[in-house]
Order: C-alpha cells, then sequence, then structure tokens
C-alpha cells in the first residue's frame, strides 16, 4: 500500500516536472523576439556550448572513425569484401555514430555545464534578480543557450562524422593498404544524400532539441543548493542519454527501418 | 496617496508551514522603513511578495494603489521597473565586469546611446565610490564592495522603491558603516522611499525613519525607533538587546530532556 | 574587444561545419544523381523482380544514371510495375530501348542495366516522361535456375 502511494506520488511528481519543462520551454521559444538583443546573445552561447566543444569532437570523431576502420576491416578482409571498408564507415558514422556519439558528447560536455550556470545563477538570486529588474529570464538566459544549443549540435555531428570519414580513411587507405578510389568511389555509390546524410542530421537537430532542452530545465528547475545543483547536473546527463539512446531507436526505426 | 506600498491583512503559507498571519504594514513615500525579525520568521518572503515573485494565500499589497498580486505580467512587469532589489548576495552577473553589471538594466531597458549610458554607469559607480572598480568582474570584489556595486546597478534606473534584503548580514564593521551611510543618503538624495529587511538592530535604527517588527507570523510591534526603543513588550525588548532566552526560548522545541534521555535509554 | 573573439570564433566554427558539409555532399554522397537534378520517370514491367529494391542503381554500361523511385504490383496483371528516375541529362533513350535486372558479382546487390536500343530516325521515337519500357528482362533467380538445372539434368 505505501509502495503504492509513494509511485503515485512519484508519477505525479514526474508529470508535473513534465509541465514545469514545457511551460519552460514554451516561455523560452515564445519570448518576445528583440532580434538587436538577442543576436549577440546567442552568438556568445555558439561560442560557449559549440565552438568550446568542438575539441572534444574533433578528436572523438578522428578516433572513432579510426577504430571503426580498424574493426571494420579485420572482418570485411576474410570475405575479400575490404573495397566495402569506404561504405561502412561513411554509413554507420552518418546515420548513427555521428548523431549519437556527439548528441552524448555534448550532453557531458555543453549539457552539464548548462545546467550547472543556470543552476548557480539561480542559486546566487541572478535569476529571481532578473526578475525583479523587470527582464524575462527565459528571454534573457533561457532562450538564449536553448537555441545555442539546437544551432550547435547539428553542426558539430557533422564535423564529426566528417572527421571520422577522414579518420577511416587515414586507416583504411594510409595504413592497411585499401585502395583510395574505391574507399570513395563505393562509398559514394552507396552513399545517398538525401537518406543517409539529411536523415542523420534530422536525428541531430531531434536530439540537440531534446538535450538542451533537458539540460535548461534542470538548472531552471534545481533546488538552489550545491547538493540540488551537483544533482541536477548529474540527471542531466543522466536523463539526456537515455532520451537519445532511446530516441535514437525510434528515430532509426521511422527512417531507416522500412525498407 | 502618501504611502507607496500598502500590504493589508496578508496571509502566507508555504506548503505546511504558515508564515504570516494577517500583517499589515504601510510603507510611506519618501521613507526609510525597516522590517526586523528573528532569522527565519520570512523577511525575505516580504520582500518576494512585494516585488511580485511569490503571490500570497490571501490579503492584498498595493503598489501606488495598484494590488500587485492581481497585476497581469505585462503591468507588473511594468510595475517592477518602478523597483528595484538589493538581494542578499548582491546578485551580480558572474560573466560581465561591474561596469556591464551596472550597464545592463539600461542596456535591456533604454535605447540610450552606449557613451550616454557610460556616462550613467560612471556616474552611479561614482556615488558608491567604486567607479575605480568598474572593470572588475564580480569575483574580484570583497563582500561589502560586491553589494555597492549591485546597489549601483539598483539605482541605475532611478527606481522609486528600493528593497533592500539583509544588506548588512556578514559585513565587517567598516563595509556595514559604508552601506549604511549609502542607504541613507541615496534615499535623501534621490527621494527614494527604501525597505530594509535585517536582524542588525543598531545599524538599521540610526537610519530607519519607521521600524516594523515581525515575530511569529505576525506583526509584534512598530514605531519610530524611538517609540520601539522603550517598548514595553517583552519580545521586542528580547530582541533588541539579543538576549537569548526569554519569549523566543533558547531551546527549539522538544520533550523534556529527562523524557528523551529514559526513551532511548529504554529502547537500548 | 571580448566581443570580436566570439564572432571570430563562432564564424570559424560555422565555416568548418560548412566544409565538412560540402565535403559530405560532394566527396561522399556524390550529390550529382537522383539529388535535386532534375529528373523525369519511365516505367518497366517485370515478371519478377528479385532483389530489387527502391534506390537501387539503373545503369547503362556500367554508369549510374538514375535510381529506382518505386516499386508497385499491377492490380490487374499481378506483375510488378518499377519506376525508373531518370536524370534529365540522358534523356534520349530509344523507343527500343530494353531494361534488364542484373546483379553485381555473385552476391552483389542488383540493380537495373538499361541497353540502349538503335534508334531508327523515322519510325520510333524516344522515351518520354511516363512510358513503359516494353522490353523487359526479369531477375535470374538463383533457386530457380537451381531448379532448372536439376530438372534437366533428371530428364537426361
Amino acid at each position: 500500500m505505501k509502495a503504492l502511494v509513494s509511485l503515485g506520488a512519484s508519477t505525479l511528481d514526474r508529470i508535473a516536472a513534465l509541465g514545469r519543462a514545457t511551460a519552460i520551454l514554451t516561455g523560452a521559444l515564445f519570448a518576445k523576439p528583440t532580434p538587436m538583443k538577442s543576436f549577440p546573445l546567442v552568438l556568445k552561447q555558439i561560442y560557449v556550448v559549440g565552438v568550446q566543444s568542438l575539441l572534444i569532437i574533433l578528436v572523438s570523431g578522428l578516433f572513432i572513425g579510426m577504430v571503426m576502420a580498424l574493426q571494420a576491416y579485420t572482418v570485411l578482409v576474410s570475405y575479400g569484401a575490404e573495397d566495402s571498408l569506404g561504405p561502412m564507415v561513411a554509413l554507420s558514422l552518418l546515420r548513427e555514430l555521428g548523431p549519437v556519439v556527439t548528441a552524448l558528447l555534448f550532453a557531458g560536455r555543453a549539457g552539464s555545464a548548462l545546467t550547472a550556470e543556470i543552476g548557480l545563477m539561480k542559486a546566487t538570486e541572478q535569476l529571481s534578480s532578473l526578475e525583479m529588474m523587470a527582464i524575462d529570464p527565459l528571454r534573457r538566459v533561457i532562450a538564449p543557450r536553448f537555441w545555442a544549443g539546437v544551432i550547435s549540435m547539428p553542426l558539430l555531428a557533422i564535423i564529426f562524422s566528417t572527421v571520422g570519414i577522414l579518420g577511416g580513411h587515414a586507416v583504411g587507405v594510409d595504413w592497411l593498404g585499401v585502395d583510395s578510389g574505391s574507399y570513395w568511389s563505393i562509398m559514394q555509390a552507396t552513399v545517398e544524400f538525401n537518406q543517409d546524410v539529411v536523415n542523420g542530421i534530422i536525428k541531430s537537430l531531434v536530439f540537440a532539441f531534446v538535450v538542451t532542452w533537458i539540460a535548461v530545465f534542470k538548472g531552471y528547475d534545481a533546488v538552489p543548493t550545491s547538493e540540488g545543483i551537483s544533482k541536477a547536473t548529474t540527471q542531466t546527463v543522466v536523463h539526456s542519454s537515455l532520451a537519445i539512446l532511446g530516441l535514437d531507436f525510434v528515430l532509426t526505426a521511422l527512417m531507416f527501418g522500412t525498407y | 496617496m502618501n504611502d507607496l506600498v500598502t500590504i493589508d491583512n496578508l496571509h502566507f503559507s508555504r506548503g505546511d508551514r504558515t508564515i504570516y498571519e494577517g500583517i499589515s504594514l504601510n510603507i510611506p513615500k519618501g521613507k526609510t522603513v525597516a522590517v526586523m525579525g528573528p532569522s527565519g520568521i520570512g523577511k525575505t518572503t516580504l520582500l518576494r511578495l512585494i516585488g511580485g515573485q511569490l503571490k500570497p494565500d490571501s490579503g492584498d499589497i498595493l503598489f501606488k494603489g495598484q494590488s500587485i498580486p492581481s497585476m497581469s505580467r505585462t503591468s507588473l512587469y511594468k510595475a517592477r521597473r518602478q523597483m528595484s532589489m538589493l538581494f542578499q548576495s548582491g546578485a551580480l552577473f558572474t560573466d560581465m565586469s561591474v561596469f556591464d553589471n551596472v550597464a545592463f538594466p539600461l542596456r535591456e531597458h533604454t535605447n540610450l546611446s552606449e557613451s550616454l549610458i557610460r556616462l550613467m554607469v560612471l556616474m552611479k559607480l561614482q556615488s558608491v565610490g567604486l567607479r575605480g572598480a568598474a572593470d572588475l568582474m564580480p569575483s574580484e570584489l570583497s563582500g561589502g564592495m560586491a553589494r555597492r556595486a549591485a546597489l549601483a546597478r539598483a539605482i541605475a534606473l532611478d527606481p522609486e522603491l528600493i528593497l533592500y534584503d539583509e544588506p548588512f548580514a556578514g559585513q565587517d564593521p567598516i563595509s556595514m558603516g559604508v552601506l549604511v551611510k549609502l542607504i541613507k543618503e541615496l534615499n535623501d538624495a534621490l527621494n527614494l522611499t527604501s525597505v530594509v529587511v535585517t536582524h542588525d538592530v543598531t545599524e538599521v535604527m540610526s537610519i530607519a525613519d519607521y521600524v516594523y517588527i515581525l515575530a511569529d507570523k505576525h506583526i509584534i510591534g512598530s514605531g519610530t525607533p524611538q517609540e520601539i526603543k522603550q517598548s514595553e513588550s517583552e519580545l521586542v525588548q528580547q530582541f533588541l538587546h539579543g538576549q537569548a532566552d526569554g519569549p523566543v526560548p533558547f531551546h527549539f522545541p522538544a520533550n523534556t530532556l529527562e523524557d528523551e534521555l529514559l526513551l532511548t535509554g529504554g529502547t537500548k | 574587444m571580448n566581443n570580436r573573439k566570439v564572432e571570430l570564433f563562432v564564424g570559424l566554427f560555422v565555416a568548418l561545419a560548412i566544409a565538412s558539409m560540402l565535403v559530405l555532399a560532394m566527396k561522399v554522397a556524390d550529390k550529382g544523381i537522383a539529388g535535386n537534378g532534375e529528373t523525369y520517370n519511365l516505367h518497366a514491367k517485370f515478371d519478377n523482380i528479385g532483389g530489387l529494391k527502391v534506390r537501387s542503381a539503373i545503369k547503362v554500361g556500367g554508369v549510374t544514371v538514375g535510381r529506382i523511385t518505386n516499386i508497385t504490383l499491377d492490380a490487374d496483371e499481378f506483375t510488378p510495375v518499377v519506376t525508373l528516375t531518370i536524370s534529365k541529362e540522358y534523356d534520349s533513350f530509344p523507343e527500343t530501348s530494353s531494361v534488364s535486372i542484373l546483379t553485381s558479382g555473385l552476391l552483389g546487390e542488383q540493380y537495373i542495366g538499361l541497353q540502349p536500343g538503335f534508334s531508327f530516325d523515322d519510325e520510333s521515337g524516344i522515351l518520354q516522361d511516363g512510358d513503359f519500357i516494353e522490353d523487359t528482362k526479369s531477375a535470374l533467380v538463383l533457386e530457380d535456375l537451381i531448379g532448372q538445372f536439376l530438372f534437366s539434368k533428371s530428364e537426361d
């Protein structure tokens, strides 16, 4: 009986949290736009969440591409199909690894930072202070960060995939001796721009939306104590990662599952 | 209309905890009003209620004759431009310099040119004595300086009402003296109305025109500092003189010590 | 002063992303055919399409000229109808052309091979958008082939 009561209570808590998250999202999305003032803010946040995540994205992309080429080569070569290394690396990166790993790294690097920053602004009364200055914190603080996240992540995913494919080329062609011509040409014959590249970007956009939403919500909704902020930061990473992987399955089924 | 803010029979509770049970007070225009009381009594809550960040359960708060709790969001934001609040921590924006902090409300709410904003910011900083610190970041300021910088930001838009939340808490005597002087001077020079929430008795008594003492969900005393000092209420006297025991007991409510010791002894 | 740096880095970031996008479009996906270029559609009926799929390639002498964009079953005749989307660049195949379903390598994917027919200047025209290609050769289904082979062996 007690378990049932607490189950019900936590369910209600979750639904209420979803409601608050939606309120924050709509507040940020439909805030009265003031393009002259908000553009520099978005730009600054793209610098913080996008540019500062670039290094980890470049390095991870390169190594994932290289590892994948190495792994795939050992399997493919035993069927004499090492020419398919190109499409193998490219398709895995464009369809799955690019969007998914970028989103996971983004959640860990930028998402947690967003949550901590907003939570700390709440704890130090900066958000209240904005409200008392008759400035909507959703418009001034949340909206630029949200848009910066949504813009940055697909760009990072594109860069990640490209670097990965180049990394695969470095290992497959320069080291393992796959023919450079067939690496590219079979890749070109297999990869379809609309199907593979665009769908990957759409995936990434969806992840960007969800991860940034979770990050800003957790920060804005954090209990304004050191413990509350650390908990919110952890939750951002955990919830984002679960959301990314769950959504990835749904999106993959929708985009690539029908044939 | 002589009162800038009127609070009428205000009830407020947070969760199960009742914080106010029918308090009423007036804040006359151009005066410095102090609200004192023991810690944890919800003095900050009172400021947030005046600022419209919280809504009362019942009762009314009038700002310039308009009811704050029943305002629409737009008119509430309009009303807030005429008031400003100095938070306990200062609440400076940590990602910008002192100058940008003070310029912030001007940039957000006005379309003044950057050179004019610079002029105004430097004047505000001069009035709190921090013109030399304009380029420092908030993390480089001491607690007292941060509060002064926040004060400069609070007066940037020339508000009619300033709400001070514990302006003296945790300050050394010199900073405290500076802040007391500033609050008084600003109030007189800019013809502001100030509400100071604090538990630092001596400092605030020296600058307040009128004092309310809050305790146990009610207002237990009010009057000019002179009247308060002569108050016959035991509670007021305990608070003013900082006695350890009195109507506010030293012990947190609990079972008697004997019972508790016997009880734990018995279970072992 | 600080804004300048932010603008610069964000600009670089976006430029890098655009460059990556171009690499993906040009080098990886070879966005020449069946992309957004202009195309026209032909149809062909087969008895059996085997493992042919939407997006399979259409090749003329090994050069990809288009892709299959639709496969349906004719409700009256119960035969598969394949829609071939071919780039406008190659718009002068004679009506006598034939298509056959081929396999790249022994186990590779299947594609459509288009064999251009002879054009007799006066009599036959050129395949237009929406035309049917009459001359089709179905896919070779391995099981059928093995079945035929065994059958003919047993007759001997």
